[in-house]
């Protein structure tokens, strides 16, 4: 008796839908539309695809306020608006690698890669244009300088970094010392890089007499601008080591440093690791710095602590500001796109160690 | 091995605030003692006093003796860390070493005070104590696993082979069954029944039955109110505890007309 018919019965609990072909129906007369407004006003194709998506938008909300009614009209619009914002935010990430991209590609030669400026004057460039041959001279010494930059500027502040939140999370209790560290801290996230390597050159000009510029002096600067980074980052993931697990290991009659360093530190150090891993892709594009501190220098200089040295910003700076040819610019123009693109590809490996890291230092779960 | 605890006159403190008040009570070696009482009558608070895991809160003190087979834990020159390993502790809520193997979680006590132990006496230490605690079959084919992908009933056991891996005298353990299933729970009370062999067992428990199951002597604390302090307000064989206790209160708690 009770046995109904599918095709008849009517669900008390469904409402009208729109059919998925619905929007397709919506978005075909808008961009008909859209291309006849455009071409008004001058056609292209940037503006006809703004004209197809506003009216696409107005007359979904149209007909999903007519059938569906306004709850889901609402909830349409908003999710569109949500997915302007969002192609809105990636217009310029994507136009930048672009950019980068294709002025850089041409440059990035394994001639670019593993020669220095050294001999490489006006002159050369002049001939290169003239000829058309291959662009000669690369970015070796800068690639050096800034690994080597990093390098120290990386062992100078993660040990202190990483010791200063340890005490604020597993030894401060909110007394004097913790709450100035705290401070500082906090005033050091905000200090302007150029100051940071004022900083530096001034104490080494201090100690080591006026005018001392070494790849150390920079590294130096750059751990004041890494070490906020690294301080915050560690606080962050040691704070959210469960109290549990401590207790866990005091319980065994394990002593507090032991604890820290084997149960506190192992289980937070995925994010550690990798909050490390973007202080280094903040400060290795760093550029005043490191004018004020290394100088810059056309050879490549394997010794932090003598000599002026290269990095890619500052290589990057000087293709641009002072071209080596100053009447055929376009061969320094090349090695600077070139440079560029290796600085963001550097920054993209060390995002991808940063994830790496933190994928395989995560505390494995599952059976 | 297992040991006689002493508790004589003890005030307990989280800053200024008093949570635990004047407590006296012998534990006897080798046996199994209850401690029950309403939430927050200070029942966790004078567990961890009795292997100074209280200290381990900031602000946190003790005023009064508690003598191990005579020897006083608050003395001065006494090192809570060899308290610690000589009072093992199971907690609430099982909390093995997420980054650890259940091989390893077994071995902590041992690998993180950087003792030397070769691979053999591991490997039988290893089998002893999760054969100690009731989980050597379930385990024993994933080792190097991690500890965190056991149940949870599995997961306190491995605390508890944890907590005996390092060969304590007295074990404690606070409200062990209160986040586990039925099974699982009677699994941790056959254990205790096994425990009680070797060590000195005081486990606090908000189960009326349980503790009349596993235990000899029950302690019943209580307090007056909110802000008061904890006592003692009595404690004798469970059996009495629990079938002609001395004090109204604790009639009135075991019968379940509060709590
Ligand atoms: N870490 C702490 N800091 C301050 N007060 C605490 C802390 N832990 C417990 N207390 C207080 O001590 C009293 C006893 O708590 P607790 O020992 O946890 O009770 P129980 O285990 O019997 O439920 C309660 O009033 C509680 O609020
Ligand atoms: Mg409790």
């Amino acid at each position: 008796m009770l046995k109904v018919d599918a095709k008849q019965h009517q669900s008390q609990l469904t409402r009208n839908r729109l059919p998925r072909f619905a929007l397709l129906a919506v978005l075909f007369p808008a961009a008909i539309a859209a291309a006849a407004a455009a071409t008004l006003i001058g056609f292209n194709v940037v503006l006809w695809m703004v004209f197809t998506a506003v009216l696409f938008v107005i007359g979904a909300w149209l007909i999903t306020l007519l059938v569906e009614g306004s709850r889901h009209a609402g909830n349409r619009m908003i999710r569109y608006v949500v997915y302007g914002a969002f192609i809105l935010a990636l217009i310029p990430l994507v136009s930048v690698i672009w950019t980068v991209l294709e002025r850089g590609l041409p440059g990035l030669t394994s001639n670019f890669l593993w020669t220095s400026m050294s001999g490489v004057t006006g002159a050369v460039d002049n001939r290169t244009v003239a000829e058309g041959t291959p662009v000669l001279g690369g970015a070796y010494h800068a690639i050096v300088g800034t690994l080597q930059i990093s390098l120290v500027a990386t062992l100078i502040s993660v040990p202190i970094g990483l010791m200063s939140a340890i005490y604020l999370v597993e030894y401060g209790t909110g007394g004097p010392l913790s709450r100035a560290i705290t401070f500082f801290v906090d005033v050091m996230t905000g200090i302007p890089s150029i100051v940071a390597g004022l900083f530096a050159a001034a104490l080494f000009g201090m100690v080591f007499g006026p005018a001392t510029r070494t790849g150390f002096v920079a590294a130096v600067a750059l751990s004041v601008l890494m070490i906020p980074v690294v301080v915050r980052s560690t606080e962050e993931m040691l704070r959210i080591v469960p109290n549990e697990l401590r207790e866990a290991s005091y319980a065994l009659g394990v002593r507090k440093w032991r604890t820290i360093t084997k149960v506190v530190i192992p289980t937070a150090i995925s994010g550690i690791a990798s909050g490390v891993t973007l202080a280094i892709a903040r400060v290795v594009g760093e550029t005043a710095p490191i004018l004020v501190t290394a100088g810059f220098a056309t050879s490549i200089n394997w010794n932090v602590f003598s000599g002026w040295m290269a990095s890619l910003p500052t290589f990057i700076y000087y293709q641009i500001r002072t071209p080596t040819s100053p009447t055929n610019v376009e061969p320094s123009d090349q090695r600077a796109w070139a440079a560029a693109l290796i600085l963001i590809l550097f920054v993209m490996l060390l995002n991808l160690a940063a994830r790496l890291i933190a994928r395989f230092f995560a505390p494995r779960t599952g059976r | 091995m297992s040991k006689r605890i002493s508790v004589k006159d003890l005030n307990v403190f989280y800053g200024d605030f008093k949570a635990v008040e004047d407590v006296t009570l012998d534990i006897a070696p080798r046996s199994v003692t209850a401690f029950i009482g309403p939430s927050g009558c200070g029942k966790s608070t004078f567990l961890r006093t009795l292997n100074r895991m209280h200290e381990v809160i900031p602000g946190a003190r003790v005023e009064g003796d508690v003598l191990l087979d005579g020897d006083n834990l608050y003395g001065p020159g006494v090192d809570p860390v060899t308290v610690r390993s000589r009072i093992g502790m199971v907690f609430q809520r099982a909390n093995p070493f997420p980054t650890m193997s259940i091989r390893d979680n077994v071995l902590a006590g041992v690998k993180l005070n950087n003792k030397r132990i070769s691979s053999s006496d591991a490997d039988d230490l290893v089998e002893r104590s999760l054969r100690g605690a009731n989980l050597w079959k379930e385990v024993k084919d994933r080792l190097q696993k991690p500890g965190s992908g056991l149940s949870g009933g599995q997961q306190q056991r491995l605390c508890i082979a944890r907590a005996i891996a390092v060969e304590p005298e007295v074990i404690l353990m606070d409200e062990p069954c209160s986040a586990l299933d039925p099974i699982s729970t009677m699994a941790i009370e056959d254990l205790i029944a096994e425990l009680e062999k070797d060590y000195t067992v005081v486990i606090v428990t908000h189960n009326m039955q349980q503790a009349a199951r596993v235990s000899e002597r029950t302690a019943f604390f209580n307090i007056a109110g909110a802000g008061e302090p904890g006592r003692l307000i009595e404690y004798s064989d469970t059996t009495d505890i629990f079938n002609n206790p001395r004090e109204k209160s604790t009639e009135d708690y075991v019968s379940g007309r509060f709590g």
